[in-house]
């Protein structure tokens, strides 16, 4: 039980009931669908990045409570900063979750002290690091923002 | 705790060590057997017996392990055979790597000798992947017609265009009990009104062995694939029945080793029967455990197992609709007697994976997800469900701690 209240923390379920910054954006902001076949998951990411910057973000989507909050939490997180700073989020979010940058679980070596503080709100995620099947749930709306970024020539 | 069929529960358990296990530190509420049942000790002992004492491969030594080896593995076949009432069990049986593979099978070698363009194959909503993707994957090649027979608003099958989706069908293959909604099917009338336009009837039996009496000959079925593993048995091999002069008429499905009468530099002559598409080492210890599961629940009897299934639902859907109603929806029917032990739920504003979830700290094992069905989870308009799905060993117990559990999840999301 104490376990299953680490992973739904309030925060979470804050997220999950009230999502932030939810829709989509018109042209010229890129659109990125990511799917999880694994629960049926899917996010829509709407990325507008001028100058370097991620100046508006919007998430569609459904799916469980771990992916929603995940992307609530993660638009929230990004919002106005640098596409530097973002794929440097992705990294740390990732080792929170003891993951390397292709989602391979990291090695049995001690990890690399990651500064939960940088992390703020998204840190309330790092229960779900017990939960392996669900790791995919937080790491989904994660994935697609690299895909954006990608695809958006960032 | 009410007695609530014929079945001897608490005996039946102590025939699965498997729920002494306590993976969350409490009693396993093992509420996914529609995925895969539980083997019974017999089964597991039976498959280590013949490692321990028999093991060989089959159809090739001359030494009296290999002739044993070969003779259970025959046997298992029989054995197969006989429990879905084959006329002639030893030459209708193929063994498979699993269901799916079955299906496969059916689509690579019935199909690529029988379908091309203009023909039609009738499949359903309800099917899983299995019975829709191995059909599509041949219909790029050749080109035939893939019709759907739809659902009513009581998640039965619609059949009020059957007789127009059947009009110069080749094949019908249905699902004959969903394993999403518990819909159980009308196959003898779907076998008849197939027949009746000239086409033939494949039934996916995956659901269905495993909860009531599958007789092909009383329901004239030409081909029936189901899954071990869901009747008690191992993983690692399927089933795939069809009438012997289907099985004739049919080209090899994958080549090697063991599905040969005669092979030159220039050419092979397939074997006979069953064997023909059976290419390398089959699954034997899978085979021997296979004869031991369907041994086990023809002691039990499937009509006691229906009855046990049926009264396990009935108490579920009880207690759903009286405590956990508008909160908690069942997919499926749920007045109808034509159900199976199958209950997938779901509740406003809580995703499957996260009831789930929740349920697993109960010890309560369900799957989440689209169940392989995402045709069918469009059609619901639902992206995913928790099921429940009832077997031998469940109790009236295990469906009280499903419920609470169900009121925990509703509490921690609402």
């Amino acid at each position: 039980m104490a376990d299953l209240e680490e992973l739904y923390r309030e925060i979470i379920l804050d997220h999950y009931r009230n999502p932030r910054n939810r829709g989509e954006l018109e042209p010229p902001a890129t659109r990125t669908e990511g799917f999880n076949p694994l629960c049926g998951d899917e996010i829509v990411l709407s990325l507008l990045v001028e100058a370097d910057r991620i100046v508006d973000v919007k998430i569609a989507g459904s799916g469980c409570s771990i992916s929603q909050s995940s992307g609530s939490l993660m638009s929230a997180a990004i919002k106005g900063k640098t596409v530097e700073e973002a794929r440097a989020l992705i990294g740390t979010f990732k080792q929170m979750l003891s993951l390397g940058d292709n989602d391979e679980v990291a090695s049995d070596a001690e990890p690399a002290p990651i500064n939960l503080r940088s992390l703020g709100e998204l840190a309330a995620l790092q229960g779900v690091a017990k939960f392996p099947v669900r790791i995919k749930c937080a790491t989904l709306s994660w994935n697609t923002l690299a895909q954006g970024l990608d695809e958006s020539g960032n | 705790m009410e007695a609530v069929s014929d079945l001897n529960v608490a005996a039946v358990r102590e025939d699965f060590p498997i729920l002494q296990q306590t993976p969350r530190g409490v009693r396993m509420v093992y509420l996914d057997s529609g995925a895969s049942a539980l083997p019974p000790h017999g089964v597991v002992e039976a498959m280590s017996t013949y490692q321990e004492t028999t093991h060989a491969n089959v159809h090739r030594g001359v030494y009296a392990t290999a002739e044993r080896a070969t003779f259970l593995y025959e046997k298992a076949r029989l054995d197969v055979g006989t429990f879905v009432s084959a006329s002639h069990p030893a030459d209708e049986i193929v063994f498979t790597k699993n269901c799916t593979e079955a299906f496969n099978l059916l689509a690579q070698s019935w199909g690529e000798a029988n379908l091309g363009e203009g023909d039609v194959v009738v499949l359903s909503e309800m099917e899983h992947h299995a019975n829709i993707v191995p059909w599509q994957q041949l219909q790029a090649r050749k080109g035939f017609t893939i019709k759907f027979l739809g659902i009513t608003e009581d998640r039965t099958l619609d059949l009020s265009n059957l007789d127009e989706l059947l009009d110069g069908a080749k094949l019908l293959s249905i699902t004959a009990t969903s394993n999403v909604l518990g819909t159980i099917n009308p196959i003898k009338e779907l076998s008849a009104r197939a027949h009746a336009a000239g086409a033939l009837i494949a039934v996916d039996g995956a659901q269905a062995v495993p909860h009531e009496t599958v007789d092909v000959t009383d329901l004239n079925l030409d081909f029936l694939a189901f899954s071990p593993h869901k009747v008690y048995g191992p993983t690692g091999i399927g089933v795939l029945y069809a009438k012997r002069e289907h099985l004739a008429d049919m080209p090899p499905f994958l080549g090697g080793g063991g599905m040969i009468k005669d092979v030159r530099l220039d050419g092979f002559l397939p074997a006979d029967g069953p064997q023909r598409f059976e290419a390398g080492t089959p699954p034997i210890a899978e085979a021997v455990g296979l004869s031991a599961a369907l041994a086990y629940v023809s002691s039990l009897g499937l009509d006691a197992i229906s009855a046990h299934h049926r009264r396990l639902t009935s108490y579920a859907l009880a207690a759903i609709e009286e405590q956990l109603a508008g909160k908690v929806t069942v997919q499926g029917p749920v007045d109808s007697p034509q159900r199976a032990g199958v209950l997938s739920l779901t509740v406003d504003g809580v995703h499957a994976h996260d009831i789930a979830q929740v349920l697993d700290t109960y010890g309560v094992c369900v799957r989440p997800g689209h169940h392989c069905a995402k045709p069918l989870m469009r059609r619901l308009g639902v992206n995913a469900t928790a099921r429940a799905s009832f077997g031998i060993y469940n109790d009236v117990d295990d469906i009280d701690t499903m419920i609470e559990a169900l009121h925990a999840t509703i509490k921690m999301f609402a």
